[in-house]
């Protein structure tokens, strides 16, 4: 061990005397082990990002539209005859798998406190909604069934809509605003979610209960027609089942003929979360491809300058041996400089990529994440090249005749 | 028994179709404690027999025995074992290794031997102090006087306490004056016990050694007593003045 350790101060030694020779060899792996954390950093940030919107929005849910889905987008149902209802989302809870239904029906109104006004999205929802949904008050409460039977003027308040219609600091909760003229008290504030996938801000939003939306603010064109049900099932893999049951009871519901298409849309969060992952996937393997042809040429590289190094110090070789340096120890010298030089590399590598993925956070404002086990790998694989490409330089040195490397000028 | 006993040393290099014989049958006996020089023209086999002896070469046939030890059975690492143990080179040209100080020049067969660092310094300290060379530790060999690099490459050679010193042309780059400093701290280790195989083209470094052998063509043409300072205790120069 002491001799590895010394083996090593000899290998620093040798390698700040060539300063510039030994940096330069170092900026392959420098180069490529900074980019690869870097990059995995930003893509990770990244994930996580898509990750927290998902979860935002609920997960395990699905969700169902009235009208078709064709090739080219969402069309409307048969000349805007009501195609979803409440009773039809209440039928949907039979299915075993879902543990709680919702509905909601939106628009797009304006909203008064006082002096100030806000353009933004009305939804009228169903308990389960906000259940579904992950919504969770900062302050105040969600409606009382007592309020949603009573159709009341209440309402709960997305933190951008507090934001721009509260002085800061000024607590919503039992004020008055009024959404078409009518005086709606609010009784909760909600917690903020940001935006979701699609960048939509999710907590523009203003929700009141979905009687007092359809009776009071909406209009009743057709009694009990909703905007989109939304399910949540109890884990990802009854997803599939779930959906095609909803589709068989809506279908016969609706009294479709096999011929005609659905009148309705389902999707769900699986199938989005599916498609972020093919994407980080494919961004993954690049990432692989990119470090592996870096490390490859750091270590091409390594090689190149050990070679040489091994033929500049080739009677210093052969003193070694004639005083009673053993083959192992002489690999293990050039071995070890090899090492110091990839390590070295991997290390200032690593710092740089850490501050670069610090930078894109800082300056470009991506959400970035860096994890200490990419920190090591990346590092324990720098190390590794030196080994790798050590070997063949390091070997050649210990092959040396003893004799011929002395008389070598 | 000898501290070198060989028999019918061959030592053949082979270049391309062309045989050269370097060693055609040497058979000779050291003993420990002796002072022997080795003279010969150019090309005789000097060196060849000085790497035989000192385990850096193999003999093509022979038979080299080492303190009664059969040396062309042992391994490459037992060789590497001996060399470090037993053996000191001093070469003509020196070889430091440049850029490295006296001192760990010194140090450099005691870390093969694998010893804790500070053991390392106080012994290459004390042999650096042997060729009156402890104030220059710290000096590179490129700040040392030719002398003085052979000095510390002597201290380097006496480091472990080696049966046998093989210096081949020790003083062939030094001025006459290093030469003398050189070939007396060489008798000084001598008395002390150490056998010194030293090869040279110069009658006076000869006339240093008890024994001289004369080498041509790879064979041994004479074997005689040189009645050098190991004997008469006094300085050859001098004495030959
Ligand atoms: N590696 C080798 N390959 C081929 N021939 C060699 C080799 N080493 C030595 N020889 C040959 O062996 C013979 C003896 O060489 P050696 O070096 O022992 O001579 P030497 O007596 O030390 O000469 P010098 O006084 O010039 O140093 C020479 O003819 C030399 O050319
Ligand atoms: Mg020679």
């Amino acid at each position: 061990m002491s001799f590895l350790l010394m083996t090593v101060w000899v290998a620093f030694r040798v390698l700040s005397r060539n300063r510039m020779r030994s940096a330069l060899t170092m900026l392959g792996i420098i180069i490529g082990v900074g980019a690869v954390i870097a990059m995995v950093s930003i893509g990770e940030g990244a994930k996580a990002a898509v990750q927290a919107q998902i979860a935002s929005f609920g997960t395990n849910v699905i969700i169902i539209l009235p009208g078709t889905t064709t090739v080219s987008g969402v069309r409307s149902g048969h000349g805007g005859a009501v195609t979803l209802t409440v009773a039809d989302i209440e039928e949907l809870r039979k299915i075993p798998a879902v543990t709680e239904v919702g509905w909601a029906r939106r628009d797009t109104m304006q909203v008064v406190h006082e002096n100030k006004n806000w353009f933004t999205t009305i939804n009228g929802v169903s308990p389960g909604y906000l259940i579904i949904r992950n919504w969770s008050t900062a302050s105040g409460d969600f409606f009382t069934q007592t309020e949603m039977d009573a159709a009341a003027k209440v309402a709960l308040l997305g933190n951008t809509i507090i934001k721009n219609l509260f002085d800061p600091g000024e607590d919503p909760v039992g004020a008055s605003i009024r959404i078409k003229n009518m005086p709606f008290r609010v009784v909760g504030a909600l917690e903020a979610k940001g935006y979701d996938t699609r960048g939509t801000d999710q907590d523009d939003a203003v929700f009141i209960p979905f009687t007092t939306a359809e009776r009071k603010v909406m209009g009743t064109k057709f009694q009990g027609s909703i905007g989109a049900g939304f399910l949540s099932v109890e884990s990802p893999e009854q997803m599939p089942q779930v959906v095609e049951e909803i589709k068989r009871v809506l279908r016969q519901r609706h009294k479709l003929r096999p011929t005609q298409d659905d009148d309705f849309t389902v999707r769900n969060q699986v199938d989005i979360a599916k498609v972020q992952e093919g994407t980080s996937e494919s961004m993954t393997l690049m990432l692989l491809a990119v470090a592996s042809i870096s490390l490859l040429v750091g270590g091409i590289g390594i090689m190149n300058i050990l070679l040489v190094s091994v033929t500049e110090r080739t009677r210093e070789i052969g003193i070694r041996m004639a005083v009673g340096a053993k083959r192992r120890h002489i690999l293990l010298q050039f071995l070890v400089e090899a090492v110091v030089l990839s390590a070295m590399g991997g290390l200032i590598g690593v710092g740089l990529g850490v501050a670069g993925a610090k930078a894109a956070s800082n300056v470009a404002g991506w959400p970035t994440i860096i994890s200490g086990d990419v920190l090591v790998i990346a590092f324990g694989f720098s190390a590794l090249v030196g080994v790798f490409f050590g070997l063949y330089p390091a070997n050649k040195a210990s092959r040396l005749n003893p004799i011929e490397a002395l008389r070598y000028e | 028994m000898s501290l070198i006993d060989c028999r019918d040393l061959v030592k053949t290099y082979r270049l391309g179709e062309m045989e050269v014989h370097a060693l055609r049958g040497v058979s000779l006996k050291i003993d420990g404690g002796e002072f022997v020089a080795v003279m010969g023209a150019s090309g005789s086999g000097k060196s060849t027999l000085m790497n035989v002896f000192g385990c850096l070469d193999v003999p093509t046939s022979g038979s080299y025995l080492l303190e009664g030890l059969d040396v062309s059975t042992l391994g490459e690492n037992r060789l590497a074992e001996i060399r470090n143990s037993k053996i000191g080179f001093v070469f003509q040209n020196f070889n430091l290794i440049p850029r490295t100080t006296a001192l760990e020049n010194v140090q450099l067969p005691l870390f093969y031997r694998g010893i804790p660092a500070h053991e390392q310094k106080a012994l290459a300290l004390g042999a650096l102090e042997r060729v009156g060379l402890a104030d220059r530790q710290r000096h590179h060999p490129a700040q040392l006087s030719g002398g003085q690099q052979q000095r510390v490459a002597i201290a380097r050679a006496l480091v472990t306490n080696p049966s046998i010193i093989l210096a081949d042309e020790p003083t062939g780059n030094l001025d006459s004056q290093a030469s003398r400093e050189i070939m007396d701290t060489l008798t000084h280790l001598n008395r002390e016990g150490i056998t010194i195989i030293l090869v040279t083209h110069e009658a006076d470094i000869a006339g240093y050694a008890r024994r001289a052998i004369m080498m041509k063509d790879g064979v041994i043409l004479s074997d005689r007593d040189a009645g050098g300072v190991g004997v008469a205790g006094v300085v050859p120069q001098e004495a030959r003045a």
